[in-house]
């Protein structure tokens, strides 16, 4: 079945069985390789991703429902490639992630996170993101999520 | 002579009315007084299914969705949140879709969601639950009528009879709760005291 939808702004047309996983689209017709699979039960958070701007496990996301939808990935975050998203900057400067596998989810999660919450405390983001890290750098993620809201911050009142 | 062409409008006016009032009268109201015991029996019937775990589990009385035949508290800090769909970023259809999800085995269907805390029937008796079922300012203005179409035909409600595996359906079939609401509705729609 032909689905049509948007990836990181571009158009495109996928010939697949419309309940296959959107995350399986993503990494292996699309290749795009940011988006993780994980525990596979839209539990831990490693195959986040935005669908019409809505934080979405893509694992429990039957690909059909992406019609004329628009996706993002780790990938698209960024308006380009000369410019860094506040959280891809802020996960350098914090030095966030240790073998790295679930960051793109929790970055993705955090994107959501200051877009809906511009200074988010330490229970804002304990209560907003519920993604798992098993090298357990949560609190550098915390630290980087408040460094990627004073970023975005800082973008905001400079324009 | 010139008096009773003033009084034609009138006249018109009146008809209108009566056949206004014959007309909406003659309508027979889903509601009749029937047999108020019919009801309470039925009721009953209707009990059952709304104190199942595929009801009631998204009708908490607090701000924890539960999860499971045996009910246990929805996990990762899933809460009710501003529009009963759990907080700003991680909402119930981050994971629940429009359907079951067969590979995760996630349930979903339509409008995935906590029903409104006004709504929250864990702990309340019979009577209790028959008066909120009952009262517009916690049902969403729902009358009786609306109420039985929304329980009889709400794709969310549906959903508890293809709940997916591992997942017990309600223990009245979904004929048999659609019938008991019809008797309920035709006998008065009473609930206990």
């Amino acid at each position: 079945m032909k689905i049509n939808f948007k990836i990181n702004g571009k158009a495109v047309s996928v010939d697949v069985d419309a309940d296959t996983p959107l995350l399986w689209v993503v990494r292996d017709e699309l290749k795009l390789k940011a988006t993780k699979y994980g525990c596979g039960r839209a539990m831990c958070g490693a195959c986040s991703l935005h669908v019409d701007g809505e934080l979405t496990r893509s694992c429990s996301f039957p690909v059909k429902f992406a019609e004329g939808k628009e996706v993002t990935t780790l990938e698209g975050l960024s308006p380009n490639e000369e410019e860094l998203h506040p959280v891809q900057q802020a996960w350098m400067e914090e030095n966030v992630p240790q073998c790295g596998y679930c960051q793109p989810g929790f970055m993705m999660a955090a994107a959501k996170l200051i877009k809906e919450i511009d200074n988010p405390s330490t229970e804002d983001i304990k209560a907003n993101i519920s993604n798992i890290c098993r090298c357990g750098t949560h609190p550098r993620i915390i630290k980087a999520i408040k460094r990627a809201a004073q970023i975005q911050q800082s973008k905001t009142s400079s324009l | 002579m010139n008096n009773m062409r003033h009084k034609k409008p009138l006249l018109v006016l009146l008809i209108m009315a009566t056949v206004f009032f014959i007309c909406n009268t003659t309508e027979s109201p889903a509601i009749t007084e029937g047999d108020p015991q019919k009801a309470l029996e039925a009721f009953a019937t209707i009990s059952k299914v709304l104190r199942s775990p595929r009801c009631i589990n998204c009708h908490p009385s607090d701000n924890v969705p539960r999860v499971g035949d045996d009910s246990h508290e929805h996990l990762f800090g899933v809460v009710r949140g501003a529009a009963d769909h759990n907080g700003p970023v991680q909402k119930c259809a981050t994971c629940h879709q429009n359907e079951n999800n067969a590979y995760t085995r996630i349930p979903g269907a339509p409008h995935w969601g906590l029903a409104p805390i006004g709504m929250g029937w864990q702990g309340l008796s019979d009577a209790q639950l028959g008066q909120t079922l009952l009262d517009t300012s916690r049902n969403g203005n729902r009358s009786p009528e609306a109420l039985v179409e929304h329980m009889s035909h709400d794709a969310l409600v549906l959903w508890a009879w293809d709940p997916g595996e591992g997942r017990t359906p309600p223990p009245v079939p979904l004929d048999e709760f659609r019938a008991a609401l019809q008797t309920w509705l035709e006998n008065g729609a009473t609930v206990p005291e």
